[in-house]
């Protein structure tokens, strides 16, 4: 076993292989956070005065509020005067096609490895891309439009659709939820709108790109997603960075909405940035994401993280009707000095209720990786029913794995279930794989992504392959 | 708004402790008390915001008007307990109710008189409080009396020692203190009770600090059946050395709000320790167990296992953590917690934690909760039992695990009567 920790050695010790910077000249807003940057992002944008007025009370709201440091996380808090709050490419005019786009932003999709083109052509998903806050490339959109769907920049719906922004904006994370929900509603500068009409079921997946592309640029990503009845939709969210030195703060907030008897599987994999090998630099990833479910729906959350340098991120569903379903599926790796703290929290108030959580940790090297759930259940939630499962994997002697889950119920009638396991790969499976002539990397890798597995089902096929891939990256950088 | 009020609750608090005299103590145990009142100063008493205390709330108990009472004549039967026992009435020590015949090698007496006449006793005693805790440190600042044990090397206590604490009275608070340190091999049994005659609105503030040595081997048996009213804060902190055997039965029964602060630091290898409790609650009791094992050293194993029962408008908190350090490898740790609830109107919070910093581990844990199994009921009632005893023989099936691990013949078929007693009711 003596390459073992060689082999952990060079895993730890492989490069960021999506550290590349675009070069756009950006519109910048001056450093800082005052009421007057916030004006100066609303009228950039052309927004209505209700959206300016819900961007200065969030911001007044944030003022009084204090960073929370409850999480298992250490960092150097960030300086939210020291962050441009609004940096845009140069305002472009409209593009029809991938020929009027920067060859500049082209090359990087290419190093992204997503061809936009050949993925319109073999895949049918509908590509919005959104690089440092502003929507490029958005396609497949003529084809959605015929069935009603909008999917659309977001300051695109605050301009056309802003009877549907002002009705569910804030309606799922209010503006006081917390420190960074706050932050982001009253800076947010872009992100993504999709709304699925009554009993329409969306031919595609539908997915974004997310990139950091500026630096010193705090990314400010709002989603809103609004299954209307009985409609379905799967949303695809995924995310590299560029290299960098300095620590980017990220604080997004996605609101899902599922009405009555719809359904939205959400799927992410966030492969920012995750800073050095000795822990410098990396982006903060400090996210607020909830989804709201009414009667017989279904919200499903699949998060595959690989990334950031400092992750804090709780997905949950608020099952608010009856016979509403939540999941969540995840997997977080975590390396070098990376940190995560995240889990999921599932809040029952509806009768026959029912959620699960999966959850499965990988930390190696020196990076601490926290399982942080909140599985509620109300009085009135009869019949109400929860699974809960975190494994971590420990690899090398450096790192940490933790469980902090918080479990309130107050009905009988429910049934709760919560399990959790920490161990390593066991020699013996190793030894097993390499008798069968694997080497020791293949072997790590196979057993790896069989302890993955249960969540990798749930994604998208064309994610899944992604998502493995990007483990395989992970696990030969920083795993085994 | 709140930084006003909390200084005035405390300082109202720390009041009842104003006339109390000390002058009794030998020197060594004053200093050792100002250094307590020292550390006060800069602690506060714990809000919904500090994390562990999040589900429970103190603002009533801290508001209580106390007082310090000892009784002229203690009128109890105390027939068929245990017959080493040491009995204090209100914090005080009673020597008629006491009764003590231990042989050789083993010390057991009262707290006041330890500290006179037992040199040791400086050795262990104050060392392993928790400076940060606030309860802790006022135990330790104005402790009144308590229980003794000191086992010497090899030796083996057959037969149980009882440390019994009786409240009696009205707005009773009482700190009592213990001390149980078992040198190398030695080996004992202790029931740790405490109850309540005719008592209500009480405070205790129990304090008993746990040494067990290379080898030692110690049980403890902890009942808590105090008045309905009472508010019961008990800490125990356990140092376990290495190839010791420790375990702790936790029993609440009764209480208006019970804390249990349980903290096991585990400091040589090859350690065992199990830790267990049952809470079978009723009407609006609250009781909160916290359970902290430290694991510092390789090859060592913990367990535990804590269930409740939770009836009427109850609410039940679990807080277990399990802390493994990077040298801990080969660390065996497991935690369950169950749950049964009976009505709507119960909450049961529960939080059992890892924090694991070694890769060599196994360690799990797991939470359950749901209700009585309806068909099992109907099963019973179908061959012709009645639905109470039908009820008493489930709900003793549900918490037979936890009463099997009691080590003490005279505890578990206390536990079994009070289960058949209590819910033969519902």
């Amino acid at each position: 076993m003596a390459s073992e920790e060689e082999l952990l050695e060079e895993i730890t010790s492989s490069e960021y292989k999506y550290g590349f910077v675009t070069d756009i000249e950006s519109d910048k807003a001056p450093k800082g956070l005052n009421e007057d940057i916030i004006r100066f992002i609303s009228a950039k944008k052309n927004e209505p005065e209700w959206m300016l007025d819900y961007r200065l009370k969030a911001y007044r709201i944030w003022k009084k509020m204090i960073e929370p440091e409850w999480a298992h996380l250490k960092y150097p808090k960030p300086d939210f005067q020291d962050i441009h709050y609004y940096s845009a490419p140069k305002p472009k005019k409209q593009l029809d096609s991938l020929d009027e786009v920067d060859p500049e932003m082209l090359a990087t999709f290419e190093k992204l490895g997503i061809s936009l083109d050949e993925q319109k052509r073999l895949t049918g998903v509908a590509v919005d891309f959104v690089m440092d806050s502003v929507s490029v490339a958005t396609s497949f959109k003529e084809k959605l439009g015929e069935l009603g769907i909008i999917f659309c920049s977001f300051s695109e719906a605050v301009q056309e659709h802003p009877e549907l922004v002002k009705q569910y904006l804030g309606t799922v994370v209010p503006t006081s939820d917390n420190f960074y929900a706050a932050l982001n509603s009253a800076v947010f500068t872009d992100g993504s709108f999709c709304y699925i009409p009554k009993g329409v079921r969306c031919p595609m997946e539908l997915s974004t790109y997310f990139r950091i592309n500026e630096a010193n640029t705090g990314q400010f990503e709002r989603t809103l997603v609004i299954a209307d009845e009985g409609s379905y939709v799967s949303y695809l969210e995924g995310c590299t960075a560029p290299m960098r030195d300095e620590n980017q703060l990220h604080a997004a907030v996605v609101e899902l909405v599922a009405l009555n008897n719809a359904e939205i599987k959400y799927s992410t994999i966030q492969n920012w940035y995750p800073g050095s090998k000795e822990g410098k630099g990396g982006i903060y990833n400090f996210v607020t994401k909830r989804g709201l479910c009414l009667e017989n729906s279904k919200i499903s959350w699949t998060q595959v993280e690989t990334g950031s340098a400092v992750t804090w991120k709780y997905p949950g569903c608020v099952l608010k009707g009856d016979n509403s379903v939540g999941e969540f599926y995840s997997v977080a790796v975590t390396a070098n000095h990376q940190q995560a703290d995240t889990g999921s929290k599932m809040l029952h108030i509806g009768k026959n209720t029912k959620s699960t959580i999966i959850s499965k940790g990988i930390s190696a090297g020196q990076s601490n990786n926290s399982y942080r759930g909140l599985v509620k259940i109300n009085k009135n939630a009869t019949n109400s029913r929860n699974f809960t499962q975190c494994d971590s994997l420990l690899m090398g002697n450096n790192c940490g794995a933790h469980t902090f889950p918080y479990i309130e119920i107050s009905n009988k009638s429910s049934k709760v279930e919560h399990e959790a396991t920490t161990s390593k790969i066991g020699e013996d499976q190793i030894f097993y794989c390499k008798q069968r002539g694997m080497d020791e990397e293949t072997a790590i890798n196979l057993i790896v992504n069989g302890y993955c597995k249960e969540v990798l089902n749930q994604l998208p096929m064309e994610f899944a392959v992604e998502a493995q891939k990007l483990l395989e990256i992970s696990l030969e950088g920083s795993v085994g | 708004m709140e930084q006003v009020i909390k200084p005035s609750i405390k300082e109202d608090f720390l009041r009842h402790f104003d006339f109390l005299d000390f002058s009794f103590d030998q020197e060594f145990y004053k200093n050792q008390r100002k250094e307590a009142k020292a550390l006060i100063q800069n602690l506060d008493f714990p809000t919904s915001k500090t994390e562990y205390w999040k589900y429970t709330r103190l603002n009533k108990v801290l508001k209580g008007k106390y007082s310090f009472k000892e009784l002229e004549s203690t009128p109890y039967d105390l027939q068929g307990l245990a017959q080493n026992r040491l009995v204090f009435v209100n914090g005080y020590f009673s020597e008629s109710l006491s009764k003590v015949n231990v042989g050789e090698g083993v010390y057991f007496a009262p707290l006041s008189q330890a500290k006179q006449e037992n040199k040791e006793l400086q050795n262990s005693f104050g060392k392993l409080y928790k400076q940060d805790e606030i309860f802790a440190v006022m135990n330790q600042a104005y402790h009144q009396d308590g229980a003794v044990l000191m086992v010497k090397k090899g030796k083996v206590v057959e037969e149980e020692l009882l440390i019994l604490n009786i409240i009696d009275g009205e707005n009773i608070i009482s700190q009592p203190r213990n001390l149980i340190h078992l040198s190398e091999n030695a080996q004992a049994k202790v029931i740790l009770k405490t109850i309540g005659y005719n008592s209500s609105a009480s405070f205790t503030n129990m304090l008993t600090e746990v040494f067990v040595d290379t080898s030692a081997n110690l049980e403890i048996a902890k009942i808590q059946e105090e008045s309905k009213t009472a508010y019961q804060i008990a800490t125990e902190q356990v140092k376990q050395e290495a190839n010791s055997f420790f375990k702790i039965n936790t029993f609440t029964f009764n209480g208006a709000l019970v804390r249990n602060n349980l903290n096991i630091d585990l400091l040589g290898q090859h350690t065992e320790s199990w830790l267990s409790g049952l809470y079978l609650l009723k009407e609006k009791q609250h009781v909160d167990n916290h359970t902290y094992v430290l694991h510092r050293e390789p090859n060592c194993e913990s367990n535990e296992l804590y269930k409740g029962i939770l009836d009427d408008q109850s609410t039940g908190v679990f807080n277990g953590k399990v802390f493994v350090h990077r040298e801990a490898q080969k660390t065996n740790a497991y935690q369950s917690n169950a749950n049964m609830l009976m009505t709507d109107d119960v909450t049961i919070n529960s939080k059992p934690e890892l924090e694991i910093y070694a890769d060599d581990v196994k360690c799990s844990h797991g939470s359950t909760t749901g209700q009585l199994d309806e068909e099992a009921l109907f099963y019973l009632r179908s061959r012709g039992i009645g639905y109470k005893t039908a009820m008493a023989t489930l709900l003793k099936a549900f918490s037979a695990d936890v009463i099997d691990q009691i080590g003490i013949e005279s505890v578990q078929l206390e536990v079994e009567e009070f289960i058949n007693k209590s819910f033969k009711g519902v």
